[in-house]
């Protein structure tokens, strides 16, 4: 067809048909864009359907129906989590048919429930990444149809939901409901109390089942501990691996009332997902049991494969065999043996018995006793982790506190200003008309200021390599809180007062102990989401990932071999409660980090099990009127101004003419 | 590093009491185009150091015959108003070193970032 008569044609298309034209041309350019996917405007045998696919919560019964409608559908592959599905008709007739007829075409998907509008735009081939056929971690037992129905309802029964006993603990979990019997697990620190027995023990019905246990092999002593798990759809619960010094080696595990996805992962970064039928029996032995962790991810369907297959299924990413499976109510009965030797496992690096609370961290300091000891503690708890954490330190800076920047903004025109701890210069580019200067003690971070087209260089703030008296202003924003000492402290503040010319100001900014002021949080302690890096909340999980705690968290009286107290461990996001104090970083998302940290073993990571490392940073937090105090100890210098903001102290200092 | 910044930059090396201005050894040098502000330009010259500039754009072979002494008219000098914003802000030292005058101690500068840091004796 020449251009002239694809003109005409266009014109006479209907209000609607173009608008559905649109769309679908719409829908393709995103397919190219997100996903490479070329589509031609030649028919073929082929169709991508756009919106079509599993990511948007369209089963593939449901879809196929819809596609078989209109001709002989060959394959039908929904790759997993994508927004899209390819169809093969058996000719180009029908699939131009299908172009025709279901364009536009709207189905109400079971997923989310609202209704998704299908487009359609022939592609040359089909193709998508198909993943080798996983296979079930070693010594992974899932045995279908374990339980009869007659069973399972029996079992459910049992399960007294609704009074409140003291024989058996139950516990309405924040993502799902548990009860234990014969001992409490305790989430408080993954295990149990084995010198108090609950006096309710594993309640006789489940009898005939861990006799079948005993006989079928899977178990040489009976359980003493149950714990009964029930999930609404939508609830789930985090990657863990069962607390090795808490229980022996064979956990077994019976899916009731509905069927579920349970995901595997091995440290090395292997998954596989595992389906769990109503009624089966999941067995993990050794390595399952061990060394990978297992968990259920909240989510309301999961992807499961279509067809009917022969024993325990992994749910590979086969796109030919792939659909929705809406969750139900799923009760677990998860049996275990509680532990009286410490376990000898072949996993020492996960397991609690072979490296107990003795951490890969150095064990927390001591307060400085002299400024040699405050150099060596700075240089290790903080200017260490700035360098390892910097890039995702710099990711987490990027707005300007509003008062920091009305300073800046007030300066006048062709005023010099130091940052002096600039990290990453987020403050170096607020006032266009003033020349900015930044130095920082982290070169990783400097380097991020040089890369943004900043002007900065690497200095320690206690001896800044510029020209005193030349600046008319100077910034130090989180930074003195960083000092050891008191005389460190004030080292830092004098040093900003040389570079000032008389009649500059000085901004300071410190971490302030009272977070709470005025009867106003601090944003420190409102914000619970990951803003300020806050460890992801753990508390509903049996999280042996947690074995490998900074040291003598949140202890004070454990003294150092000198017998100084030892420098304790703030948890995030609560109040402080002691000056001095060391702050976790729980560092995310950094392959190339966690490569470079096992090169450099002096700095302070304690890399956990299963989850990301955790730098400690040195923090000295500021007392009411201290800043204040420490200023008015440097000469020719005066303060003109002082706050709380946000949970920080803050001066302006102006340098007296002389 | 512009030569702006460097001529704020002094050694800190200590015993040292002419430290001022740093010697500039480049292996890169480059030329980056910044847009021409005069008024800014104006005002940074009354605030930096005129030999230290004229010193160190003339180790970089940059410095397009200024005048030894700030012109008198300057404010009005389109002319030199672009030499000097040519010197302190479009020319930059990637690759080198900066070397304090009365020390001989050299800081590196690598990928336009001088490491000002001094060791533990030095300080």
């Amino acid at each position: 067809m020449d251009a002239s008569a694809e003109n005409v044609k266009l014109v006479r298309k209907t209000k609607e048909e173009k608008k559905l034209l649109r769309k679908q041309i719409k829908a393709s350019h995103t397919l190219l864009k997100h996903e490479g996917i070329n589509t031609v405007t030649q028919p073929t045998q082929h169709l991508v359907v756009a919106n079509g696919g599993l990511g948007n919560g369209v089963c593939r019964e449901q879809l196929l129906e819809v596609l078989a409608g209109v001709g002989t559908v060959i394959y039908l592959l929904m790759p997993p989590n994508k927004p899209y599905a390819f169809v093969t008709y058996q000719s180009s007739d029908y699939s131009q048919r299908a172009h025709a007829l279901l364009n536009g075409q709207q189905l109400q998907c079971q997923g989310q429930g609202q209704v998704v509008t299908l487009y359609l735009s022939f592609v040359e081939r089909v193709g998508c990444e198909q993943q080798e056929s996983a296979a079930l971690p070693p010594g992974l037992l899932v045995l279908e149809d374990y339980v009869s129905q007659e069973e399972e309802a029996r079992l459910l029964q049992a399960v007294d939901w609704a009074t409140h006993d003291n024989e058996t603990v139950h516990k309405a979990l924040k993502h799902r409901r548990v009860k234990h019997y014969g001992y409490e697990f305790r989430y408080d620190n993954n295990n149990v109390d084995k010198d108090k027995p609950l006096t309710t023990g594993i309640p006789p019905v489940c009898d005939p089942v861990l006799q079948r246990c005993l006989k079928d092999g899977h178990i040489e002593v009976l359980p003493d501990q149950l714990t009964v798990n029930q999930y609404e759809s939508g609830q789930g619960i985090p990657p863990h691996i069962d607390t090795h010094s808490a229980f022996e080696d064979t956990i077994l595990s019976l899916s009731l009332g509905a069927k579920t996805v349970m995901d595997f992962r091995h440290p090395d970064g292997r998954s596989v997902a595992v389906v769990l039928p109503e009624r089966s029996l999941l067995v993990m032995k050794g390595e399952s049991r061990f060394l990978w962790t297992h968990g259920i991810t909240p989510r309301k369907f999961d992807m499961v494969p279509a067809y009917e297959s022969e024993g325990p299924v992994a749910v590979t990413s086969d796109p030919s065999n792939l659909t929705l499976s809406r969750r139900g109510t799923r009760t677990s009965f998860t049996f275990r043996r509680v532990r009286r030797a410490p376990c000898d496992c072949s996993y020492p690096t996960v397991c609690d018995s072979q490296c107990p609370p003795a951490p890969p961290v150095p064990s927390a300091p001591s307060l400085p006793q002299d400024d040699g000891d405050a150099s060596r503690l700075e240089e290790q708890f903080v200017h260490q982790v700035y360098e390892e954490i910097a890039s995702h330190f710099s990711s987490t800076r990027h707005s300007p506190w509003p008062r920091v920047r009305d300073f800046l903004l007030a300066l006048p025109a062709g005023a010099l200003v130091a940052d002096v701890g600039c990290g990453n210069g987020k403050y170096l580019g607020i006032n266009q008309e003033v020349m900015s200067v930044g130095c920082d003690r982290s070169s990783s971070l400097v380097q991020i200021c040089g890369e943004r087209g900043l002007q900065a260089f690497v200095s320690d703030a206690l001896e800044v390599p510029l020209r005193g008296d030349t600046c008319d202003a100077c910034i130090s924003i989180a930074v003195i809180h960083h000092f050891s000492t008191q005389e460190r402290r004030l080292a830092a503040v004098k040093e900003l007062v040389r570079l000032l010319k008389p009649g500059g100001r000085a901004l300071i900014y410190v971490w302030a102990m009272e977070q709470e002021y005025n009867k106003q949080k601090s944003k420190y302690l409102k914000d619970s989401k990951d803003k300020e890096n806050m460890q992801p909340a753990t508390d509903e999980g049996e999280h042996p990932v947690k074995q490998s705690p900074p040291p003598n968290s949140g202890v004070t009286t454990n003294a150092s071999t000198d017998g100084a107290p030892r420098l304790s461990v703030h948890t995030n996001r609560t109040a402080f409660n002691s000056q001095d104090l060391l702050v976790p970083w729980h560092l995310k998302g950094g392959e190339k980090d966690t490569c470079k940290r096992a090169g450099s073993p002096s700095a302070d990571a304690a890399p956990t099990p299963a989850g990301a490392p955790v730098f400690h940073r040195y923090y000295h937090v500021f007392q009411k009127g201290e800043l204040e105090a420490l200023c008015s100890l440097v000469e020719d210098v005066e303060i003109r101004t002082s706050y709380h903001d946000q949970g920080n102290w803050c001066v302006i200092l102006e340098k007296l003419l002389k | 590093m512009k030569l702006l910044t460097h001529n704020m930059l002094t050694s800190h090396v200590k015993g040292v009491t002419k430290g001022y201005p740093l010697l500039i050894k480049a292996t890169e040098v480059k030329v980056n185009e910044v847009d021409f502000n005069p008024q800014f330009i104006s005002r940074m010259i009354p605030k930096i150091e005129w030999s230290a500039l004229i010193q160190a754009a003339e180790g970089l072979g940059h410095l397009q015959d200024l005048p030894s002494a700030v012109a008198p008219d300057f404010e009005s000098n389109e002319d030199f108003l672009r030499k000097v914003h040519r010197a302190l802000l479009e020319v930059e030292v990637i690759e080198g070193c900066l070397q304090c005058p009365e020390s001989g101690r050299e800081f590196p500068i690598s990928r336009g970032i001088p490491n000002m840091l001094l060791n533990e004796d030095e300080s």
